[in-house]
């Protein structure tokens, strides 16, 4: 495969959309003010977290000005039955969890939706309800794959035999809670109907698949479904696929005859769009007495709902990290009484990594070794798990590199021993890892006689700066400079491509357009001038993916972390956090480290403050808004840098690059909980790390 | 939310006589608080009385020392004010540790004294709560209670107030002037909140159509050496966990004055008066102010999952003691 000439790729292009979102004229779904005779739905939540609907009484509010519509399981449109059955929006009586949506009103106003909403009446038969996660929970499956389609159990040699026999081991399980994408801009949807053809301007991370969902739902020809997406405010997983809005204003269109709009609120977002599932997580780690694994083992418990199945890939990161010739990973899902968990910012790596990198750094303390040495002493030539080679693969040079730039060298390995003042002080340094995926996508790149270039595509810029990657990506390909170029994306009408997803977008959507422009920078060269109506070609990489096999494909990194805590409050600071990443060539360095460090901020987040709170006796996470679902403030973040190690890698894709949106994410966690472990002496080992974990297990101040 | 009337006020009596002729008005401040709680369906006023446009936005530094705040002064203002940065280091801190500057831009002094709790049970209105629903139940004693009341709680409610700078006023013993339908009084801000006993749902004692005017902080001269301690979840941008508002006087190594308050584990901020009494007169030392905390929290009451705040308040306590009394640097 051979990598195109580079001019525009690799350099800062600051973000072309940049000005119109900071004036307010990039128009999200929610603010489309052109359209007209605009009416409102607000969802209704179920109170309880399982049982029936007996009955819902509409008539104190069904003929008051304004209310144009209450939609209940008994009047609201079939929709066909898919596999997402959270999207079969009041299609039961049944409760399936505490916050579905069991009822909406629609109006001329928002806020008389809203109220109205408030006020009706519903009448339940409550059944008693299973929603606590536990280690031993009676409802234990072992599911068919994990997500989207890993082997649920792996196992190779003889893992009991070895951890009995190794010279070091560790045992531990590891606990993360329940977390909530919360993305900036809520989901939010636009639905017009034209008689049978629908048109949604909606918040998500791929408009072909909202079109090709919402065709299904509805019975339609996917041509009669038009979806629109040109800025989305966010998504982290949580816009992966159609969610609840989409579905909720299109019946609500159809039943009123109007446009209908439906921005979620904050509380919405806790119940009805997906959240990573809660993981409790047993690693055993065996070692021989130079530190090499023999044994690798990780186990993971998490949740699903009652409603359909997602089971986080939890262990999958475990499979290919280290070498060890004994191995096992396995997982197991309790069906509960709740939301059904999906996506959020690498699902499996993300809460996998906290576990594996903490009881790697628990090991180093057993082997007395460095961390870091450990880490290179267990480095696999080829992948684990296939015996593939890798692509490329370069943890131990982002290892070296950051901990020459955070100054690793020379760390006294003793916790709890450095004071400034109430301030106890230590540093911790996690791996880093995330797939190198691609997917099929289709792509047109068309001349136009002025000299300039429009490539038309559905990829999402959900804030990643993938409009920008593409416009660079396309220069380059078609040899010419990034002003005479324009990508227009965000929009179904342009064909399949896949979603803003699996941190494959770039590469995905670059590839169909490196093949796009790449085909018409030739076309153009046969015809020498452009005809007045211009040249166009069409491209498909569903070739290319397919024979993408031979390597696995695989990003790397190292987080370094320096933490604090006050040994009379238990409070934690990080004022330093460094990561190096090994993840291929880097189409924009802005965007990418923007990325990047927003990875990071977010494994911060999780490390320190991040929890879904559940209340057992109602089934629902009650710190539902931002006021009481702590993410990590400006104040919590100081000294953040990312950095890359220069990689080439020739099979990837035609790029050379991998993905980094998710990356950031992964090991953060586990780099702080090292770091606080190395400050304190103190391991906590389900997060966040809270003050009120810490305080009464430090010590007592000598000094 | 609820459709309601909304009247902008041109003179105290006037918004005075506005609500008090109606039961479910309610004052308008900065709306920081009540408009959310609004949008929440947990306040549902009928009619909204605007008072921002009166008179009361300035800070009066008297001759006698004492210092006399607006009930409209914003946040932001009153903890920028000269006389608050230099005379009282403790409200200017305790304000700027509240919020986030938006917030800080808008709030008002008298609406942040009139904040309701942040107790996720009370701001749900799917769910009992006491405070809201007088008779429905505490959700909060077995369910989520991790920031709720180790101090002060009843039976029916354990919620604690939000504000920060009312910890720092409690502190200086401050004074509230109210004005209302049978004329001005004066009331200890210590007696404006109080504790829920048999009724959680009454926050204050002020009397429907009161009208907060002011507060006036006494002159204390050693507040100058006062501070404001706030440990909170993150770094910024969140509602104490725990927070001590203190000024101290040491003089040859004795305690010749002090003034303590605690935030955020009570449903009102405690003023620590056994502490005080058992620290003037004693040696400014670390063990004395243990000791002095100690006794005041002696009352405290834990429940499953906050009972870490009975040693985190009494940590930050002796630490903000000794840092007064220059006894660490």
């Amino acid at each position: 495969m051979s990598v195109t000439a580079t001019r525009a790729v690799g350099s800062a292009l600051g973000r072309i959309e940049g000005p119109a979102k900071v004036t307010g004229a990039a128009k999200y779904a929610g603010e489309q003010d052109d359209i007209q005779d605009v009416a409102y739905v607000w969802p209704v939540q179920s109170t309880i977290a399982k049982g029936r609907i007996r009955h819902i009484d509409d008539a104190p509010i069904r003929d008051r000005p304004q209310v144009l519509a209450v939609l209940t399981p008994d009047n609201a449109p079939h929709l066909q039955p898919l596999a997402d059955a959270e999207l079969a929006v009041l299609q039961t009586r049944n409760v399936a969890y505490r916050g579905q949506i069991v009822a909406a009103v629609v109006a001329q106003t928002l806020e008389t939706a809203r109220e109205a909403a408030e006020q009706l009446q519903i009448e339940y038969d409550e059944e008693a309800h299973d929603v606590e996660l536990t280690q031993d929970h009676q409802s234990l499956y072992k599911p068919e794959h994990v997500n989207p389609s890993f082997p649920t159990d792996t196992e190779q040699g003889e893992v009991d035999h070895a951890l009995a026999t190794a010279a070091f081991s560790v045992d531990h399980t590891y606990e993360t809670p329940a977390l909530h994408n919360n993305p900036m801009e809520p989901h939010a949807t636009l639905a017009i109907w034209h008689g049978d053809e629908l048109t949604l301007y909606d918040s998500n991370q791929g408009a072909y698949s909202v079109q090709q969902t919402l065709a299904q739902l509805f019975d339609l020809d996917p041509a009669a479904v038009h979806v629109m997406s040109q800025h989305v405010g966010g998504g982290f997983g949580s816009k992966g696929t159609a969610r609840v809005n989409a579905v909720l204003a299109a019946m609500s269109a159809r039943l009123v005859r109007r446009p209908v709009k439906l921005a979620l609120h904050r509380h919405h977002q806790f119940a009805v769009v997906g959240y990573r599932t809660p993981t409790i997580q047993r690693i055993k780690l065996g070692a021989d007495a130079d530190g090499r694994l023999t044994a690798i083992s990780h186990d993971v418990v998490e949740q699903t709902s009652t409603l359909m199945e997602f089971a986080e890939q939890t262990a999958i990161a475990t499979r290919i990290m280290y070498a060890a010739p004994n191995r096992r990973t396995t997982h197991r899902l309790a069906r509960l009484d709740m939301p059904t968990p999906r996506w959020m910012r690498a699902p499996g790596e993300c809460p996998g990594m906290y576990a594996l990198e903490s009881a790697m750094d628990e090991l180093a303390i057993e082997c007395d070794l460095d961390p870091l040495e450990l880490r290179i002493r267990n480095e696999p030539a080829r992948d684990p798990e296939s015996g593939k080679p890798w692509s490329s693969r370069s943890l131990v040079e982002c290892l070296r590199d950051g901990a020459d730039r955070f100054g690793w060298a020379g760390r006294d390995p003793r916790p709890a021993v450095r004071y400034d003042g109430s301030w106890l002080v230590g540093t911790g340094v996690a791996a880093s890892t995330y797939p190198a995926y691609a997917g099929p996508a289709t792509a047109a790149a068309r001349a136009e006689r002025d000299g300039t270039f429009v490539v038309r595509i559905t990829a999402s810029d959900i804030g990643t700066g993938a409009r920008t990657a593409l416009t660079q990506i396309a220069a380059d390909a078609l040899r010419v400079g990034t002003d005479v170029v324009r990508v227009d994306i965000g929009d179904s009408a342009f064909g399949q491509a896949n979603i803003a997803g699996g941190s494959m977008g770039t590469a995905s959507w670059g590839w169909a357009v490196t093949k796009a422009c790449t085909e018409l920078r030739e076309e153009v060269g046969r015809h020498g001038e452009i005809p007045v109506d211009g040249i166009e070609v069409h491209a498909d990489t569903s070739a290319e993916i397919e024979a993408r096999t031979g390597y696995k494909f695989q990003g790397f990194g190292a987080q370094f972390a320096e933490a604090r805590v006050n040994v009379d409050t238990g409070e934690v600071r990080v004022p330093r956090l460094l990561g190096v990443f090994g993840v291929g060539r880097v189409i924009n360095s802005r965007t990418a480290r923007s990325q990047l460090i927003g990875g990071m901020t977010m494994g911060l987040s999780m490390a320190l403050h991040e929890e879904g709170v559940l209340d057992p006796a109602f089934g629902d996470y009650v710190n539902h808004d931002l006021a009481e679902y702590h993410v990590a403030s400006c104040a919590d973040v100081t000294d953040i840098a990312a950095h890359w190690v220069d990689e080439q890698d020739d099979h990837v894709n035609p790029m050379g690059s991998k993905g980094i949106g998710e990356i950031g994410i992964v090991g953060t966690a586990a780099a702080v909980a090292n770091a606080v472990h190395h400050a304190t002496g103190v391991r906590v080992r389900d997060l966040p790390i809270r003050l009120d974990k810490l305080l009464g297990r430090l010590p007592t101040r000598t000094g | 939310m609820k459709a309601f009337q909304f009247s902008r006020a041109d003179s105290a009596a006037g918004a005075v006589r506005s609500v008090a002729a109606n039961p479910r008005a309610m004052f308008l401040g900065g709306g920081t608080n009540l408009v959310d709680l609004m949008k929440l369906g947990v306040e549902r006023p009928d009619e909204l009385v605007d008072i921002t446009r009166l008179p009361f936005d300035r800070v009066h530094l008297d001759a006698d020392g004492t210092v006399r705040i607006g009930a409209n002064v914003r946040n932001s203002d009153l903890a920028a004010h000269p006389a608050v940065r230099t005379g009282l280091p403790v409200l200017s801190q305790a304000l700027l540790a509240g919020a986030s500057g938006q917030l800080r831009n808008m709030a008002t002094v008298g609406g942040n004294l009139l904040q309701r709790t942040r107790c996720v049970y009370f701001q749900d209105v799917t769910k009992p709560c006491n405070k809201r629903r007088p008779g429905s139940g505490c959700p909060a004693r077995t369910g989520q209670h991790r920031n709720l009341a180790v101090l002060g709680g009843s039976e029916t409610c354990i919620a604690t107030h939000p504000s920060d700078m009312a910890v720092a006023l409690a502190a200086l013993g401050a004074q509230v002037a109210v004005t209302g339908p049978d004329g001005d009084r004066g009331i200890p801000l210590e007696e404006l909140h109080r504790l829920p006993g048999e009724l959680p749902d009454q926050d204050t004692t002020l009397r429907h159509g009161e009208l907060i005017t002011g507060v006036a902080v006494p002159a204390l001269p050693f507040a100058e050496r006062s501070a404001y301690r706030k440990v909170r979840d993150r770094a910024s941008y969140a509602f104490a966990v725990a927070s001590v508002a203190a000024a101290l006087d040491v003089h040859d190594g004795l305690v010749r004055d002090v003034r303590l308050a605690f935030g955020a584990v009570a449903p009102k901020p405690w003023r620590a008066h056994i502490a005080e009494d058992a620290l003037r007169g004693r040696p400014a030392t670390a063990a004395g102010f243990r000791a002095a905390v100690e006794a005041e929290l002696a009352a405290a009451v834990a429940l499953r999952d906050n009972g870490f705040k009975i040693p985190l308040i009494s940590n930050i306590t002796v630490g903000l003691l000794q840092d007064l009394a220059g006894a660490r640097s």
